[in-house]
C-alpha cells in the first residue's frame, strides 16, 4: 500500500486511473482468495430462482410468464446481499480510513471496489441467467436479451448499492435497513430489464429498454462513486 | 435581509422562539382553510355525473398526494442546506419534517384506495401514481430508518441527507418508469390524474383544502422541530434557560 | 347548497363507507399526529429537567 503514495506523475486524473487499478485489482484478489464466498452467492441466486417454480407450480405458460420477472428480482435481491461485502472487511480492520486519506481520489478507489465487487458477484449471474432462464421457457433470443440486460443492469445495481452500503457502514441494523434504502432506488433498473423482455414478447423490441438501462449505467457511473465516496467519509468521521 | 441576519436565524437557538410564534399562526389558518375548503367540498360542490358523491374523497387525497411529493422535496432542499453550509438547524427541520411527509404519503394511499373502490372496482388498481406513491412511502421510511439506525446525531443528519438527495434525484426516474411499466401491462391506462371534469366549486375545495393542508404541515413541523431542538440541544446554556418556561 | 337531509348526506350516494372512511382515516391521522407531536415536546422537556442531569455548560455558538 505504501508503494502508491510515491507519486511521480501526478495530475488528477492519473491518480484516478492508477487508484481504479490498484483498489481493483487489490479487491479482486481478496476475492479470489475467498471463492467458496462468491460460490455461495451464486447459489442463493439459484435457490431463489428455482423457488418460484415450487410456490406457483411447474405450469409451463406460467413460468414463461413470470420468468423474466423472477430472474431479474432474484438478481436484484443476489445483488443486495453481496453489497455489504465491499466495504464491511476494510471498515473493520482500518484499511478503509487509510484509503479515506490517500492522495488518490476516493471516488476512484472506490470505483475500483464496484468494479471488483461486480465482477466477482454481478458478471457470475449474467452468465447463468440464460441457463435458467431455459428452466422458465424463455426462448434463445430471450435468454440472450435477459443475459444482456442483466449484463448493462447488474453494475447499476452495484453502483447504486454501494452508496447504500457506504451509508449503513458498521451500523447494527443490518441487511433490512440497507435493503429499504437500496431497493427503490433499483425499480427502474428492474422494469426495463423484465420489461425489456416483455417489450420483445410484444413484437415491440426491446431498443428503448436496453438504451435506458445503459442511461441508467452511465449516469451512475459518474455519480455513484461520488456520492459513495461522500458517505464514506460521512461515516468515517 | 443582511447575510449577517440570516446566519443568526440558523441557530437553533434563534430559531425556537421564532417556531414557537409562529404555530399558533399556522395551525389556525389551517384550521380556517380546512373549514372552508370542507364546507366547498361536502356542502357545496355538486354531485359528480359519472362519480356520484363517490369522488368527494379528492378533498383529502389530492392535497395529501401534493403534501407527500412537495414535503419530499422540502426535505430534500434542507438536506442540501444541511450538507452545503454543515449546519445543524437545516438537517432538524428535515427530520422533523419526514413523519408528516410519511403520513401524508399513507393518507393519500389509503384515499386512493377508498376511492379506487368505487370508481374502478378495484382497491389497488396497480395504476402508476398510486404505485409510485408507494415507493415515495418506502423512501420517507428510509430516511427516517436510516436516521434511526445511527445513533451520532451529526453522521445521522449527513447520511439521511445524502439518502435524501439520493432519492429526490431518482423520483422523477422512479415515476417515469413505473409511467412506463404501467402503460406496457395495462390497455386502458386506469389513472386516477382523470379526476371528473372539475365544476369550480370542485377545483376551488380541492385548492383550499390543499392549502389547509400546507399550513399544517408547517405547524406540525414546527412543533416537532421544537421537539428535537430540545432533544438534540439539551445540553446548552440557552436551553437551560429557557426549558423551566416552556409548558 | 344541497337541500336534502342528514341522512343523505351520511350516505353520500350509496358511496357513504367509502368516502366517510377517507375522512375519518384523514381526522385520525392528524389528531394522531398532533398528539404524538405534543407528547414527544413533553418527553423531551421532561427528561431536559431530570434533577440528575448535569448542569449545562457549553454555550450555543453556532
Amino acid at each position: 500500500m505504501a508503494a502508491i503514495l510515491e507519486i511521480t506523475d501526478d495530475t488528477r486524473e492519473s491518480r484516478a486511473w492508477r487508484g481504479f487499478a490498484w483498489s481493483m485489482t487489490r479487491d479482486l484478489n481478496l476475492a479470489i482468495r475467498s471463492k467458496a464466498e462468491l460460490g455461495v452467492q451464486l447459489l442463493f441466486y439459484v435457490i431463489v430462482v428455482t423457488l418460484f417454480p415450487l410456490a406457483v407450480g411447474a405450469e409451463p405458460l406460467l413460468l414463461r410468464t413470470l420468468g423474466p420477472g423472477v430472474l431479474w428480482v432474484a438478481a436484484l435481491l443476489a445483488s443486495l446481499l453481496s453489497l455489504s461485502r465491499i466495504f464491511a472487511a476494510d471498515y473493520a480492520d482500518g484499511s478503509l480510513e487509510q484509503l479515506a486519506l490517500s492522495p488518490l481520489p476516493l471516488p476512484a478507489l472506490i470505483s475500483g471496489k464496484i468494479a471488483a465487487h461486480w465482477m466477482s458477484t454481478g458478471f457470475p449471474l449474467v452468465a447463468v441467467s440464460p441457463l435458467l432462464g431455459a428452466q422458465f421457457g424463455l426462448t434463445t433470443d430471450e435468454g440472450w436479451l435477459l443475459a444482456l440486460g442483466l449484463l448493462i443492469g447488474t453494475p447499476t445495481l452495484s453502483l447504486l448499492g454501494a452508496i447504500g452500503a457506504a451509508l449503513t457502514l458498521g451500523l447494527r441494523a443490518g441487511g433490512g435497513l440497507l435493503a429499504l434504502l437500496i431497493l427503490p432506488l433499483y425499480v427502474p433498473i428492474l422494469i426495463f430489464g423484465a420489461g425489456s423482455i416483455e417489450a420483445v414478447r410484444a413484437g415491440l423490441g426491446a431498443s428503448a429498454q436496453l438504451s435506458l438501462l445503459a442511461a441508467a449505467l452511465l449516469a451512475t457511473l459518474v455519480g455513484a462513486p461520488l456520492a459513495a465516496s461522500a458517505a464514506v467519509r460521512i461515516a468515517l468521521d | 435581509m443582511s447575510s449577517i441576519a440570516w446566519f443568526r436565524l440558523a441557530s437553533p437557538a434563534s430559531f425556537f422562539p421564532l417556531a414557537r410564534r409562529l404555530v399558533p399562526w399556522f395551525s389556525a389558518g389551517a384550521a380556517v382553510l380546512a373549514l372552508a375548503g370542507l364546507w366547498l367540498g361536502l356542502l357545496v360542490a355538486p354531485t359528480d355525473a359519472q362519480q356520484g358523491d363517490a369522488y368527494r374523497i379528492i378533498f383529502i387525497h389530492v392535497p395529501a398526494a401534493w403534501m407527500s411529493m412537495f414535503i419530499y422535496i422540502v426535505m430534500a432542499f434542507w438536506c442540501a442546506v444541511s450538507l452545503t453550509f454543515n449546519t445543524r438547524l437545516a438537517a432538524m427541520l428535515a427530520q422533523a419534517l419526514a413523519p408528516t411527509g410519511a403520513m401524508f404519503t399513507v393518507l393519500a394511499l389509503v384515499t386512493g384506495a377508498m376511492w379506487g373502490k368505487p370508481a374502478w372496482g378495484t382497491y389497488w388498481a396497480w395504476d402508476a401514481r398510486m404505485t409510485s406513491e408507494l415507493i415515495l412511502l418506502f423512501l420517507y421510511f428510509g430516511y427516517m430508518a436510516l436516521r434511526n439506525a445511527i445513533d451520532d446525531p451529526r453522521r445521522a443528519d449527513r447520511a439521511s441527507a445524502v439518502l435524501a438527495l439520493v432519492g429526490a434525484i431518482n423520483v422523477p426516474i422512479i415515476y417515469f418508469s413505473v409511467k412506463w411499466w404501467n402503460t406496457l401491462h395495462q390497455g386502458a391506462s386506469v389513472s386516477l390524474t382523470s379526476a371528473p371534469t372539475m365544476a369550480a366549486t370542485m377545483l376551488a375545495g380541492m385548492l383550499i383544502m390543499a392549502f389547509a393542508a400546507w399550513f399544517y404541515a408547517i405547524a406540525i413541523t414546527l412543533i416537532r422541530v421544537q421537539a428535537i431542538i430540545i432533544e438534540r440541544e439539551q445540553n446548552t446554556r440557552w436551553m437551560g434557560e429557557l426549558l423551566p418556561w416552556i409548558r | 347548497m344541497k337541500a336534502s337531509g342528514l341522512s343523505e348526506f351520511m350516505a353520500m350516494g350509496g358511496y357513504g363507507f367509502y368516502v366517510w372512511t377517507s375522512y375519518v382515516v384523514a381526522a385520525v391521522a392528524v389528531a394522531f399526529e398532533i398528539i404524538a407531536v405534543r407528547a414527544r415536546i413533553r418527553a423531551a422537556v421532561k427528561s431536559a429537567l431530570r434533577p440528575d442531569r448535569a448542569v449545562p455548560v457549553a454555550d450555543d455558538t453556532q
